[in-house]
């Protein structure tokens, strides 16, 4: 069996109560495991857009696609290629930074371009966005040290824009259409 | 014009037509009651919820419209699940009302909550949980629309006590009809792509072994007179799934009947055989396919579904065309006249023929002292003494399969079944829907003795509310379909199947119910009950048929087995004998 591999769904839907519920749920139905989920209005308040993404195989995500495109509130789902997608998550942590090692945890943060936020007696809350992966290296280095808790906000995920000859922008994202 | 929620929610319903409704109340839905009585909708009252969600499923089934029932909060709505899972399965276009506990209570664990939103989210095709009375008009328009469009399904609509209450200031609203529809998420697709259908229409012109496979989709998008068209231009013979029984006239040459695990033998084989299927609004299922990976191996595909997440589903087809059945066959046919003559498939055609000769449906009915009642001949008798458009409606179990076997559907609509849920029960008070919405026909259920207890009270409200329908029970004393799986596949154990003939009495139930009840144990006394029930027209009639509880539904695939290994009966051992 092919390793399943990362999906990013980028779903727009109308932002009405039970909508989240709906899409999810289409997923536990078959027993897909939601690797991390974001949900915000867009700038048009009568849509919400959803990012998904999901470690499963193609196959049985294409049936999920085009149930999830069966719900009513539903309005569009685009499935962004990893590979060509500009993908960020936000997270904030509070680690331990007693005296002797708190000129490091400062360093790693600056190293990493994040922020201090809050400052405890013995602790540090420290805010850091940018790709999954440098959230990721980070969170295995603070591990050292002692992380008090975490929370990461889930991706969102927009496609990376291709110049065409006339420098246009031109998105990269697979609009997942009706079939025929 | 100021009107409260429950005005509105009545108001609403006559405004799309409704003209009757099923239902049954309850201390959440009591406000909408009320305007009930000063309401031309006929409301009809069940007995059990279920019946009241199976006969709008029977209703929608037989006329074409939307079925409407309305029921409590709680145990009221928990009952009308089966139903909506039913009808869900079948694409049955049905709209549902259910009581709420009132808005402030939601999710506190109130008297009759439940969370039929999110307990039926999954078995509607659309659910809504209104919150505001000015919504009324606006949500109950859109059920419609979403229940009758695209694939049609169930929708539900749940309505909190608080807004629907005339004491409640919650309930006041503005009335108002909304004159469009706004969901930009819903817009189903019906008109094919001009250039699939094209291509379509080349497969057909190279096939040399086609055949169509009519759904479902093809009576729900109304198309039975341009699906005979297409058969009769291509020389294309068509089988009908269980849920398509009647969409093509099994008295028609190119008919092959019914496919699929008690599918006969040239409707399974020619499938199999064939080297390019065009599938009409049907969707693969396993009971059609047996086992998937063997299922036509030969064929090429082109599948015709309004609902885009059915093509590819079980089988990749060469030309997927997302519409409405109707008007992509229309414009097949138009694709398929241009393209000009179809090749000589004469040698096909023969083989068809040749198999429907050598492999006939077949029973015995004995004439003898003490030579049982076959089930066959019942419904056989039932055919040639009724209407030719009466209306058929079954259980589920042996006497389904019988009956699709062996009457003979020649309109469309006179076939009524829970097909994709298998729903026991179904039958009673399906048929008493059909009938309200039909009146002027014949409704026959030939239901199982299993079946028959399961909603049988429903007989009462068909003796209240004057709805005659005939209902024939294939007694055989057992859950004769899982008694039949249990003889050839559990070395004949026979494991808690046995329900025996006469407890109950079925006669006296039926007159206790308001029926005409009647026994039937010997072959000759079939055909003068049958002339006996038919020319009863002022109540309903029941005739217990104690048939023989031996026999067993042939032909059959086993279950994830290949449709290539068609049992053709007991002869053929694999446990039958
Ligand atoms: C509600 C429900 N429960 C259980 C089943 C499983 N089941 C399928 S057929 C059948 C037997 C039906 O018995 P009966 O109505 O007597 O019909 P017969 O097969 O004897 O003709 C059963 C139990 C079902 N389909 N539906
Ligand atoms: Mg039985």
């Amino acid at each position: 069996m092919a390793a399943p591999r990362h999906h990013i769904l980028s779903v727009l839907v109308e932002n009405k109560a039970g909508v989240l519920a709906r899409v999810s749920s289409l997923f536990a139905r078959r027993g897909f495991n939601i690797y991390s989920l974001a949900v915000a209005p867009t700038d048009d308040d009568r849509f919400s857009r959803i990012t998904i993404v999901v470690d499963v195989e193609s196959t049985p995500l294409e049936q999920v696609t085009k149930q999830l495109f069966k719900l009513i509130n539903v309005v569009k789902i685009s499935e962004l290629d990893p590979a060509s997608a500009v993908e960020r998550e936000m997270m904030i942590l509070t680690v331990k930074a007693e005296p002797g090692t708190r000129g490091q945890v400062i360093e790693l943060v600056d190293v990493f371009q994040g922020r201090i936020v809050d400052v405890g007696h013995d602790e540090l809350t420290i805010e850091l966005a940018g790709p999954p992966s440098k959230l990721d290296d980070f969170e295995d280095l603070m591990r050292a040290y002692g992380i008090v808790a975490l929370q990461r906000t889930g991706r969102v995920a927009l496609p990376k824009l291709e110049r065409t000859a006339h420098g246009l922008p031109k998105s990269g994202m697979r609009p997942l259409g009706k079939v025929g | 014009m100021k009107l409260n929620g429950g005005q509105a929610l009545i108001k609403s319903l006559e405004m799309e037509g409704v003209e009757v409704m099923f239902g049954l109340p309850g201390g959440a839905i009591l406000p909408v009651y009320d305007p009930i009585i000063d309401s031309p909708i006929r409301h009809i009252l069940v007995r059990h919820e279920q019946g009241a969600g199976h006969m709008a499923e029977g209703y929608a089934h037989a006329t074409g419209r939307p079925g409407v029932a309305m029921v409590t909060s709680g145990p009221g709505a928990t009952n009308i699940v089966t139903p909506l899972a039913d009808a869900m399965m079948d694409s049955i276009p049905i709209v549902v009302i259910t009581g709420q506990v009132p808005s402030a209570a939601i999710g506190t664990d109130a008297f009759q909550e439940c969370d039929i939103i999110g307990v039926t989210r999954s078995i509607t095709k659309h659910n809504e949980l209104i919150t505001s009375a000015q919504d009324i008009p606006r949500v109950i328009h859109e059920a419609f629309h979403i229940a009758t469009t695209g694939r049609p399904g169930p929708v539900l609509v749940d309505i909190p006590k608080d807004i629907v209450d005339p004491n409640n200031p919650n309930s006041a609203m503005d009335w108002y009809w909304p004159d469009s529809i706004d969901l930009p998420g819903y817009k189903p697709t019906v008109k094919g792509h001009p250039r699939m259908i094209r291509e379509a229409a080349k497969l057909i012109a190279e096939s040399r072994r086609p055949v169509i496979y009519a759904g479902g989709g093809i009576l729900k998008a109304r198309a039975a007179e341009a699906l005979r068209e297409l058969a009769e231009l291509t020389g294309i013979s068509v089988v009908t799934t269980l849920m398509a029984r009647g969409a093509f006239p099994d008295s028609h040459p190119l008919c092959l009947g019914m496919p699929g695990m008690h599918g006969n033998y040239t409707a399974i084989t020619s499938m199999q055989e064939s080297d390019l299927l065009i599938a009409l609004g049907s969707r693969f299922d396993d009971r059609v396919t047996g086992k998937v990976g063997a299922f036509a191996p030969g064929a090429k595909i082109i599948h015709v579904d309004v609902d885009p997440a059915e093509l590819g589903k079980v089988r990749r087809p060469d030309v997927p065309i997302v519409g409405d059945c109707q008007s992509v066959i229309v414009e097949l046919i138009r694709e398929v006249r241009e393209l000009g003559a179809q090749p000589d498939r004469a040698e096909w055609d023969a083989q068809l023929k040749a198999w429907q000769a050598q492999f006939p449906l077949h029973y015995d009915q004995g004439w003898g002292e003490g030579d049982a009642l076959k089930p066959q001949f019942c419904i056989e008798q039932l055919r040639d003494g009724s209407p030719e458009d009466t209306i058929v409606v079954s259980g589920v179990g042996q006497h389904q399969m019988w009956s699709s076997q062996f009457w003979r559907f020649n309109h469309p609509y006179t076939w009524i079944n829970s097909g994709g849920l298998g729903t026991m029960g179904f039958a009673v008070p399906a048929a008493i829907g059909a009938k309200v919405g039909m009146p002027g026909r014949t409704v026959w259920a030939i239901d199982g003795d299993g079946c028959f207890q399961m909603t049988a009270q429903e007989l009462v409200t068909a003796s209240a509310e004057r709805i005659p329908v005939k209902v024939a029970i294939l007694n055989n004393a057992y859950l004769g379909m899982v008694r039949q799986w249990q003889e050839l596949f559990y070395e004949e154990r026979y494991s808690e199947v046995y329900l025996s003939p006469d407890l109950p009495d079925y006669k006296m139930w039926a007159e206790a119910m308001g029926c005409v009840g009647m026994r039937v144990e010997h072959p000759d006394e079939v055909a003068p009950a049958i002339e006996k029930a038919n020319a009863i027209d002022d109540r309903p009639v029941v005739i217990d048929f104690r048939v023989d509880w031996t026999e067993k539904v042939y032909p059959m695939v086993a279950a994830g087995t290949s449709n290539s290994n068609v049992i053709l009966g007991p002869e053929m051992g694999q446990g039958g004998h």
